[in-house]
């Protein structure tokens, strides 16, 4: 499945701003950094090849991790025929993947370079160490179990029975073996020289080495050299390695480059939404405030007009009240005049008239 | 900041780090910031 | 307030109360199991398949389904249409639940919950999407609180802590829609890191966007259904405005849905394309997508447009509740049904019966603190000293 980086950056353009904006490759966040790994990490070969499906890689694991006992002792030979996965206290599993052919996988943690747990873990308790090793710290891990959402190779179990303290457990390449300056345990162990162990460069030099001087052996691929951005762990193989039950469609983008694209986004929403929000919101508000401007100007507007109209009317009417008194007192003075020349007034009615 | 990076998972995590910080800094600085903007608009009214 | 539902004394044996006191009584039993035997004692994961319905469903989709609150709000707030006025407080108490759920169903989800606050407090994993999620969730949870305080408070009768805390409004608003936007993006963002576990045609470089685009329709189907639902049941808690706007409300939110949807098809539609996925469409899996793409996408957005034509709200709640069912749909084929599509059935995922009691006991828990707060607070009606009309609320 190659997701191609120009999907990642299309999807981080839209989110963070829409189709209006060319999101230039920079966005990512480790676009032109190249990162090689730790140097001289330590790295396990397995050549699937010369494995013989002993189980002596299981029962070291156990003793040296101090895992119980399973069910089935080591000896039985038969559980190789099921189809079986690491486990809560399993760190490492042999597989018969072919019915004619004696064809034996081991697989545990392939100790990525660029770890899918870790890059998954939002506490930080699953680290890719400077020896090669990734190494689990159960003092901050919550049990969200991402991590084995994200591994890409089905590692990380689960301790589902335990209410109080469940674990995330995995093979930790022996990390306290190494330190030690010691060798893994089933690498240690094995009769078949099928895991050998080595700095990943050495590894790799040896096993092209080997893919060249025996074509006929090998199928020209290291597993692991690419897989996911590259595995401690390699792999050796002389069927195809779909065939031995192993993914060839994971490609070669590590985890980290998956999510970087979605996580440089984040940053920019922060940086950009306010701003467009808060300008939708002067603009709404201002649009709110110029409508309920033109509306009390419309108004007052009004309330003028009537105002005024109002007045005019008052006016002409007092004009015309004016006008009308004023012609009824000439009138009244007329006719009094008029009266008085009329007749001689007696003074009793006039008095009673005041 | 000249830290080196073997990993790019270790290099995620460190600038990350370091932009979700900033992210909070956004976050409180361009409040204050609009408000310092438009705490005077209505004294000049426009 | 007080003639607005405490004084009925209403029956105890209501079918209502005895449903969701078996519902309650199961939950009480399934929460002991889970917490003294373990994850494992009550669900059917194992270590092929770390993820199942209670982040499918109760994660995925209880936060995609509780994004009416921040639309609401940013519609009513941002975006200044006043008419929305009386769904922001319901959306917005849903939203504050719908995550408060969601939290909840962490702690059983997760093996050690108590650790719940460390990727904050103790060891940032900063390259995680998951520490995205968290942290987002954890401050807009803090945000909707505060959102959702004025109901409280003006409850309580403590009028001046409401009026500084509606003065926030807008900022609260702001952060709401910019956390939101993260989470929502993000939760999507969560399956990016696996692309040889999810089906390709569910797998794509625009989950993030696809997850935050189909939280929008997904906000606003939520709140025109769960205003069907209270008009419904609890129709005698609420005032003429929100009687009144209602209908407008529902309206409104199904044409802007209908059109996010078409434009959630279009996207999809160029999803398909940038990947050169057209051949996948013809498989079985293919089908499975095209039912949920169209069956519960573009059917719904037909729909809700029918309805808006017609101004016919029957139309509208369908629609809406047809989204809904769409959205979980989606979440849970992402999360569960089409992850770890390349496994071999009998390693494949089902539910078990427990898993189901437990989410449909915090579903009912939801319901019944509802139902409690909106019968008490001022939610789905004015606080007759705090209308929207007075001098404080025209504010903001
Ligand atoms: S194989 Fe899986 S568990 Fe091991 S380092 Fe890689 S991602 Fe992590
Ligand atoms: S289960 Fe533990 S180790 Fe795995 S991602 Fe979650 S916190 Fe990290
Ligand atoms: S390296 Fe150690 S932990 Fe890993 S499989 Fe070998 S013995 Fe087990």
């Amino acid at each position: 499945m190659g997701i191609s980086r120009r999907k990642f950056i299309g999807g981080l353009g839209a989110l963070a701003l829409g189709p209006a904006m060319g999101i230039p490759g920079t966005a990512r966040g480790a676009s032109n950094k190249e990162f090689a790994g730790w140097p001289d990490s330590q790295s396990v070969l397995h050549d699937i090849t010369k494995c013989i499906g002993c189980r002596k890689c299981e029962s070291a694991c156990h003793r040296v991790n101090h895992l119980p006992d399973p069910e089935t002792s080591f000896e039985d030979l038969t559980v190789l025929d099921q189809k079986r996965r690491t486990d809560a206290d399993i760190f490492t599993v042999v597989n018969r993947v072919d019915n004619i052919l004696p064809v034996f996988v081991k697989t545990q943690c392939n100790h990525c370079l660029e770890p899918a747990c870790a890059s998954a873990c939002f506490v930080k308790a699953l680290e890719k160490t400077p020896e090669g090793a990734v190494v689990y710290n159960e003092k901050l891990c919550v049990g969200c179990r991402y991590c084995m959402v994200a591994c890409p190779f089905n590692i990380p179990a689960y301790e589902y029975h335990k209410a109080l303290a469940p674990r995330v457990t995995k093979c930790t390449m022996c990390h306290p073996r190494i330190l030690e300056g010691k060798r893994p345990g089933c690498v240690e162990e094995c009769p078949a020289g099928a895991l050998i162990s080595g700095t990943r460069d050495e590894l790799l030099a040896y096993a092209w080495d080997r893919i060249r001087t025996y074509p006929e052996r090998y199928v020209s691929h290291v597993y692991g050299e690419h897989e996911m951005g590259g595995t401690s762990w390699l792999y050796l193989s002389g069927l195809p390695f779909g065939q031995v039950g192993m993914r060839e469609d994971l490609g070669t983008k590590s985890a980290p480059e998956l999510t970087s694209g979605p996580l440089s986004a984040v940053p920019i929403v922060v940086g950009l939404w306010p701003v467009l929000l808060t300008g939708v919101y002067a603009i709404s508000k201002r649009k709110e405030k110029i409508a309920e401007q033109e509306k009390q100007a419309a108004v007052a507007d009004a309330v003028d007009q009537s105002k005024k109209q109002a007045q005019a009317r008052m006016e002409t009417l007092r004009k015309k009240w004016e006008q009308e008194k004023q012609s009824a007192i000439n009138f009244e003075v007329k006719k009094a005049l008029e009266d008085a020349a009329a007749k001689d007034p007696e003074p009793g009615q006039s008095k009673e008239d005041e | 900041m000249n830290t080196l990076f073997f990993t790019l998972q270790d290099f995620m995590v460190h600038t990350k780090g370091i932009t979700y910080l900033i992210m909070g800094g956004i976050l409180v600085a361009l409040p204050l910031f609009w408000w310092f903007l438009t705490d005077r608009d209505d004294e000049n009214s426009f | 307030m007080t003639d607005n539902g405490t004084h009925t004394d209403r029956k105890w044996w209501t079918p209502f109360n005895v449903i969701v006191g078996i519902i309650l009584a199961a939950g009480a039993i399934l929460t002991v199991m889970r917490f003294t035997q373990g994850i494992g004692a009550v669900t059917n994961l194992d270590n092929n398949n770390a993820w199942g319905l209670w982040i499918g469903f109760d994660l995925l989709c209880g936060v995609a389904l509780a994004a009416g609150g921040y639309v609401t709000s940013a519609a009513c707030y941002i975006f200044g249409l006043k008419r929305f006025h009386s769904a922001v407080r319901p959306a917005i108490l849903t939203a504050f639940l719908g995550y408060a759920l969601v939290v909840l169903a962490l702690h059983y989800d997760v093996g050690r919950p108590w650790r719940l606050p460390y990727p904050i407090f103790v060891s940032q994993g900063t390259s995680s999407l998951l520490f995205e999620v968290g942290l987002c969730v954890f401050l807009y949870l803090t945000v909707l609180f505060i959102e959702f305080t004025p109901a409280a408070f003006e409850w309580l009768g403590l009028k001046k802590i409401r009026a500084l805390v509606v003065k926030l409004t807008l900022i609260l608003t702001i952060f709401g829609v910019v956390l939101s936007t993260l989470h929502q993006s993000s939760l999507g963002a969560l399956f990016m890191i696996a692309p040889s576990k999810l089906h390709p045609l569910w797998y794509s470089g625009y989950l993030p966007v696809y997850f935050f685009i189909s939280s929008m329709f997904a906000g606003m189907s939520m709140v025109i259904f769960e205003s069907t639902l209270a008009h419904r049941y609890l129709s005698r808690h609420m005032d003429d405005t929100h009687h009144r706007e209602a209908p407008g409300v529902a309206l409104g939110f199904a044409k802007a849905a209908a059109f996010v949807m078409a434009g959630y098809l279009g996207i999809k539609l160029i999803g398909i394309a940038i990947d050169d996925h057209w051949r996948l469409l013809t498989t079985g899996w293919g089908m499975w997508y095209l039912v949920e793409v169209i069956g519960f996408v573009a059917f719904p957005a037909l729909l809700f447009a029918m309805g808006v034509r017609e101004r016919n709200l029957i139309f509208v709640r369908w629609a809406a509740a047809w989204t809904v069912l769409g959205i979980v749909l989606n979440r849970l084929n992402i999360s569960v049904i089409a992850f770890n599509y390349h496994l071999p059935s009998h390693e494949r995922y089902v539910p078990s019966l427990m898993e189901i009691g437990t989410s449909v006991f915090i579903v009912t828990l939801g319901i019944v603190i509802y139902r409690f707060i909106t019968t008490r607070m001022p939610v789905l009606h004015e606080h007759p000293d705090y209308s929207a009309h007075s001098p404080e609320q025209k504010s903001i």
